[in-house]
């Protein structure tokens, strides 16, 4: 059983630029957003069995929708993100006190370090790896080692398209690796080629990318990705993956889909 | 070669996500040098790795620029203390734990910056102003009571020498002293560098003086010749003597003889050991040896190339000397200062035939200064290594066959 955090997009929209992807003309259609979302949580409930943690959306926070950036949880401690810009700043401490209430051990780190949560932070059981230079700083990582006794791999992120890691790359359950080189620079592409061997790479193509493919939640053989990704479903059917696509495309004008929709809690 | 450099550390899972080979190569990409010190490799998976990486480039721009952009990859710039500094107790007196010079570039920390330490040379103290926020070199004898002299090791650092660029017998950094050896490439090398101070020294350009320190046995060998020559093209700007080299040199304008012997004939000439006495004796009643000179006494050898071609001359007496020869400083420290004073803008010492002006000479060169030591006795290259003075290329052969060699080498025909 996998338990999720999300939060309804009751107040969702598009009220300042901080990605590529955002652009206040480019309205977001709230009923359309709302009935995507319910599609998506219906998905994942349904279809994938999640068990779903209902948040309180808040009035003047339009991505507290994206929950993975609310922090990491491990075990029963929780580290609540320190957002890089101001906008999003102001929905540290609703998720903080989310951690909190919910009974988790809040660990915080320095301030000075900035770090978005699960956003940036995805791996394997034993290996982690941490996307930097776009959003999170990559200090976070050593000490998010230190804390948790894992291996955290840093990788650079180069194209601010994919401004989070989860944007451009998806560790699944059976130990591939679904991904787009292109977000890395060569020492990071060479760097997960060193760990994932060619058989367990899935490389998403360009334009599949583009559309988010990566940004998927995997819960055992099931993934939930983006509607319009063919070629990175029959990717996933090859390995003996179920695909659930899920048409997001309101949430993509801010530059999220299934995965930032969403934070693993266990 | 003088070069700006900070220490950063680099922790993590640094080895396997190829940060440290990226933090590497931007640092040689942008044209800047490193030393890889401390590096710990985590025993596990879990446990992360350190590195301590100086990064050296040529200039406090360039460096800033490649720590701005190591930086966002974890690189942090390790903390650094200023130097500590005490007054000096009493003139002639530096404070108990002062800091003791190499001869390698140094930098002490005030207020948050690195300041470069003038008038580098082994064996010295390091006096401060905090006002004019500069450093300097101070030889014990100089010191005034009061004068902020650093002490202890914080703050201070010391910057390793970087290999020359030119691939030339230099740029090994390396004392060869064996007499097995073949000398013509270390010849040809010298000369090579002889040709290219030249041209900038008739540039005015900095550094590009040759010291050429040397004893009598030059005279008495026979490398007068090739020697007054390589002055006369230009190729020696300063000269390093005592009394002997002079006076014998002198005497062979005189009296055709040196140290006695008949100079061409090479036999005993009788009376002969009275030549150099009277030479000396001569140009004392003349009043110097420029006057001797000019007044056209002295026609042929060394000193009167010296003194056609202005080659600044120190000569340091000792307590064997005759005479000695007007111009010749007896007094030891006050020969010192002035052999100090001759050091800045030498881009190349030839160190000839002299035990003690080889060693003297070499405590006072920074090792940036590339050094050739010349003897025939392999071990006066060997102690000026041993004390200390390691970038010095030692040739062991005559002091004559040397001269000859490298004059032949420049064009010389005897």
């Amino acid at each position: 059983m996998s338990r999720l955090l999300v939060c309804p997009p009751d107040y969702f929209a598009i009220e300042y630029e901080i990605n590529p992807w955002m652009r206040r003309s480019n309205a977001v259609n709230s009923d359309q957003a709302v009935r995507q979302w319910h599609h998506l949580m219906q998905v994942l409930e349904q279809d994938v069995g999640a068990v779903l943690d209902r948040m309180k959306p808040v009035p003047g926070l339009p991505d507290l929708v994206f929950t993975a950036n609310a922090g990491v949880v491990v075990g029963n401690k929780a580290v609540p993100s320190r957002f890089r810009y101001p906008e999003r700043q102001r929905e540290e401490a609703y998720f903080e006190d989310w951690f909190r209430g919910q009974g988790y051990e809040v660990v915080t780190l320095d301030p000075g370090h900035f770090f978005e949560g699960a956003g940036d932070l995805l791996g394997f059981p034993d290996t982690w790896f941490g996307g930097y230079r776009q959003r999170s700083d990559i200090h976070v990582f050593s000490t998010l080692s230190d804390w948790f006794h894992r291996e955290v791999i840093p990788l650079e992120l180069v194209d601010n398209r994919f401004y989070h890691l989860d944007t451009c790359l998806c560790p699944l359950s059976g130990g591939e690796l679904l991904y787009f080189p292109p977000a890395f620079d060569h020492y990071g592409q060479e760097a997960l080629a060193e760990r994932i061997a060619p058989p367990r790479r899935l490389l998403v193509p360009e334009a599949e990318a583009l559309r988010f493919a990566c940004n998927a939640v995997c819960v055992g053989k099931h993934v939930v990705l983006p509607a319009g990704c063919p070629e990175t479903e029959s990717l996933l059917t090859s390995r003996g993956y179920l695909p659930h696509p899920v048409p997001l495309d309101e949430f993509m004008k801010s530059g999220g889909s299934a995965k930032c929709l969403t934070l693993a809690l266990d | 070669m003088m070069q700006d450099q900070e220490t950063v550390l680099l922790q993590g899972h640094i080895i396997d996500s190829l940060i440290l080979a990226k933090v590497l190569d931007t640092i040689l990409m942008m044209g800047g040098t490193f030393d890889l010190q401390d590096v710990q490799i985590g025993k596990t998976r879990e446990e992360p790795s350190r590195a301590r990486i100086i990064v050296r480039a040529s200039s406090a721009k360039l460096l800033s620029e490649i720590v701005h952009a190591i930086q966002p990859h974890g690189a942090s710039v390790e903390s650094e203390r200023d130097c500590r500094l005490a007054a000096a107790p009493a003139d002639g007196i530096l404070p108990d734990e002062f800091y003791a010079t190499t001869h390698l570039p140094t930098q002490v920390r005030m207020h948050d910056q690195w300041l470069e330490v003038e008038g580098i040379e082994m064996d010295l103290g390091i006096r401060v102003d905090p006002v004019s926020l500069t450093a300097r070199t101070i030889p014990m004898g100089q010191v005034t009571r009061g004068d902020l002299i650093v002490i202890g090791r914080e703050g201070v650092r010391v910057i390793p020498l970087q290999r020359p660029r030119d691939r030339d017998v230099f740029s090994f950094m390396a004392s060869q002293v064996s007499s097995e050896r073949p000398h013509g490439h270390i010849i040809g090398d010298v000369a090579k560098r002889l040709v290219q101070l030249r041209a900038g020294f008739r540039e005015a350009k900095a550094g590009s003086k040759v010291l050429l320190a040397g004893g009598p046995a030059i005279v008495h060998a026979g490398g007068r010749e090739a020697l007054t020559w390589l002055i006369d093209e230009g190729f020696i700007h300063v000269l390093f003597c005592g009394n002997a080299l002079p006076a014998h040199d002198m005497e062979v304008d005189l009296y055709g003889t040196s140290l006695g012997y008949g100079h061409a004939a090479g036999r005993v000439v009788p009376h002969g050991h009275e030549h150099h006495l009277r030479t000396i004796n001569r140009i004392r009643a003349i009043g110097s040896i420029e006057a001797a000179v000019t007044s056209g006494v002295i026609k042929t050898g060394i000193m009167a190339a010296c003194v056609r071609r202005g080659v600044h001359v120190v000569m340091a007496g000792t307590i064997r000397d005759d005479g000695p020869l007007p111009g010749v400083i007896t007094d030891a420290i006050e020969a010192q200062d002035a052999m100090r004073a001759a050091i800045p803008g030498i881009g190349l010492a030839l160190l000839v035939a002299s035990t003690l002006h080889a060693v003297a000479t070499g405590n006072l060169l920074p090792a940036t200064i590339p050094s050739v030591c010349v003897d025939v006795n392999p071990a006066v290259p060997t102690k000026l290594a041993d004390r200390g003075t390691f970038q010095a290329v030692g040739l062991v052969m005559d002091a004559a066959s040397f001269l000859r060699d490298l004059a032949r080498e420049l064009g010389w025909k005897p």
